[in-house]
């Protein structure tokens, strides 16, 4: 453990090409994860991303087995997990059970493929925990090809989408098309879930998905400010995981959740602190009752 | 269940507000100039499930400035009609136009207050994102251009309704009563011609019904926005109200308060015998069930059936 503070020998691996690369790719998930998060907060979608990682894994477990590049069986996983997961459950109280049903079901489909998989244990295990320092420039180009489609098609859909997940009801009158938005939604979701599952891996895509969205709710409230922080926090915690884990050779994902859940505990005790300075009935409110009386 | 005639052919009293009602029946759906043409417009208008008829041969136009207040039990359609003039339902028979055009969606002319409930206290949004979004939530893209006059129609939105103080906190935090005041200014926001507002006072306390439904009667006083207002309860905006559409089971009648809301009237509506008293300036209805539960905005009743749509 005494070389994570080995900074010559982290100096030394940043120049390595493979690194950079890595490097790379992790900077691209950030921007999608972070872009994307505060909107899945407000969706309620966590869970619904965390089905559709391990239905993504599914997907790279077929892929590898079947002899293609795990990021489009990944990718196709997903997207193929979004859409069930959009089009099952329209009723929200049905939601939750019908990704815990898909889920359990995906993931024990991924391992029985797996068990067929006659090649390396490191491929198999890749594909649940991440496996960044083995992406080459095809798949940073196919996840950067990704990742500007999904920021476009987010840049059209994000005003209507966000009147629609925070105000569904006055959004419904104003015209906004909810039943639309939603599946388009849930397919974003998933190709960003996907590009996840190559470098970090599907157990642990909530932590780039979620985590930095949840924290930078935490304490703020202005969408556009939420929706900065969290893009900061999801890089911070994917580059800085990356180059932590390097000079002691371990894996990738547990730097990168242990720097989140770090990130997300400090929001949480910034957002208490402040909510305990708040007086229990605010200025406002007081005046607001005198202005009142007649 | 369908309308009856001795009902309705009592039911069309003189307009009260500046236009003569009517006058513009039967003109193209264009939009012309608020003041020439009824702000809302149902020719013949009918409502039904199945064999169901909510309410049909419905012939009502409200005049720019004009407080009209909508009455009725649950399931009469008071909701229905609400939905119908969003365009989220179509009418079965009959035509509709709000604000010169056909019930569009997405229209800015139209603003629309819902009931208050509650919000998620972690919800991501601020009091002023809320209005900001009754503004342009409906456009497609980020909304990166005219920032600047966004944000000063905004400020001039929440300063009208009082709420510059809380304007900037999380709304989930805020009272009802701050909240609401908050959706007066998200629906005001975009200068509608038309104000549709579905129980916006249920489960606020007496001042801050008193204080939103000012804030809606200055409005419409200030830029002749025509106001539907559905509730259970008339008395908080009695003073305001200028007509009163009162549905009970297909039948329907428009008019006055005065004209509505007598023990003739609503016996005739509800065939039963409905008393109506008339205490210190409040409207007292005492009878049937329903009609009694009609004004009782906390005790959904039975006695007329049917769910609301």
């Amino acid at each position: 453990m005494d070389k994570l503070f080995d900074f010559a020998l982290t100096a030394q691996l940043l120049q390595l090409d493979f690194v950079r690369n890595a490097l790379l790719a992790a900077a691209v998930l950030g921007l999608v994860a972070g872009v994307l998060g505060p909107l899945i907060i407000s969706r309620n979608m966590a869970f619904s991303v965390h089905g559709t990682s391990e239905l993504a894994f599914t997907g790279g477990a077929a892929a590898l087995l079947l002899g293609i590049g795990v990021g489009f069986g990944a990718l196709a996983g997903a997207v193929v997990a979004a859409l069930i997961l959009g089009l099952l459950s329209r009723r929200t109280s049905e939601h939750d059970s019908v990704i815990g049903a898909v889920l359990a079901f995906g993931l024990g489909l991924g391992v029985l493929l797996l068990w067929f998989y006659p090649g390396r244990m490191s491929n198999k295990f890749g594909l649940l925990v991440g496996q960044i320092v083995g992406v080459d420039f095809a798949s940073i180009l196919l996840l950067s090809v990704c990742a500007v489609l999904v920021l476009a098609v987010l840049a059209v859909i994000y005003r209507p989408l966000l009147f629609a997940s925070v105000d569904p009801e006055v959004a419904a009158a104003r015209g906004v098309p909810a039943r639309l938005l939603a599946p388009v939604f849930a397919v974003l979701v998933g190709v960003a879930t996907a590009l996840g599952v190559q470098t970090v891996g599907s157990l642990l895509v909530l932590a780039l998905m979620v985590t930095p969205a949840a924290a930078a709710c935490r304490v703020t409230a202005s969408p556009v400010r939420a929706t900065v922080l969290s893009v900061v926090f999801a890089e911070v915690s994917v580059l800085g995981g990356i180059v932590l884990s390097l000079a002691p050779g371990a894996p990738v994902s547990a730097f990168v959740t242990a720097i989140s859940f770090l990130i997300y505990l400090a929001c949480r005790v910034i957002s208490a602190v402040r909510t305990h300075r708040r007086p229990a009935t605010s200025p406002q409110q007081t005046r607001e009752l005198t202005l009142q009386t007649p | 269940m369908t309308a009856h005639p001795d009902v309705r052919s009592s039911a069309q009293p003189p307009a009260v507000g500046t236009t003569a009602a009517g006058a513009t029946a039967g003109q193209p759906a264009t939009a012309g100039p608020a003041a020439d043409r009824p702000a809302v417009a149902l020719r013949g208008a009918e409502l039904s499930y199945g064999t169901r008829v909510l309410w049909s041969g419905l012939d009502l136009d409200i005049a720019p400035g004009e407080f009209l207040a909508v009455l009725g039990p649950n399931g009469s359609g008071k909701t229905s009609l609400l939905r119908v003039l969003l365009g989220q339902q179509e009418l079965s028979a009959g035509s509709v136009t709000v604000a010169g055009g056909p019930p569009g969606r997405g229209s800015r002319r139209i603003g629309y207050i819902p009931q208050q409930k509650a919000m998620s206290r972690g919800l991501t949004l601020r009091g002023r994102d809320l209005v900001g979004l009754g503004l342009d939530g409906h456009r497609w893209g980020i909304g990166l251009r005219n920032r600047r006059d966004r944000a000063r129609r905004v400020d001039q939105a929440v300063a009208a309704v009082g709420a510059t103080g809380y304007a900037d906190q999380p709304v989930g935090l805020l009272s009802g009563g701050e909240q609401q005041r908050l959706r007066v200014a998200q629906a005001l926001v975009g200068d509608p011609e038309v104000l549709l507002c579905d129980e916006p006072l249920l489960s606020l306390d007496l001042a801050h019904q008193r204080a939103v439904s000012e804030l809606i009667d200055a409005r419409r006083r200030a830029a002749n926005t025509a106001v539907l207002f559905v509730t259970h309860e008339i008395n908080p905006v009695l003073p305001l109200v200028d007509r009163v559409l009162y549905l009970v089971d297909g039948r329907f009648r428009v008019g006055t308060p005065d004209e509505v809301m007598t023990s003739e009237t609503l016996s005739e509506l509800y065939r039963t015998h409905i008393d109506v008293v008339r205490v210190r300036g409040q409207i007292v209805v005492v009878g049937a069930q329903g009609a009694a539960g009609a004004d009782q905005p906390h005790h959904p009743m039975a006695a007329t059936g049917g769910t609301e749509q």
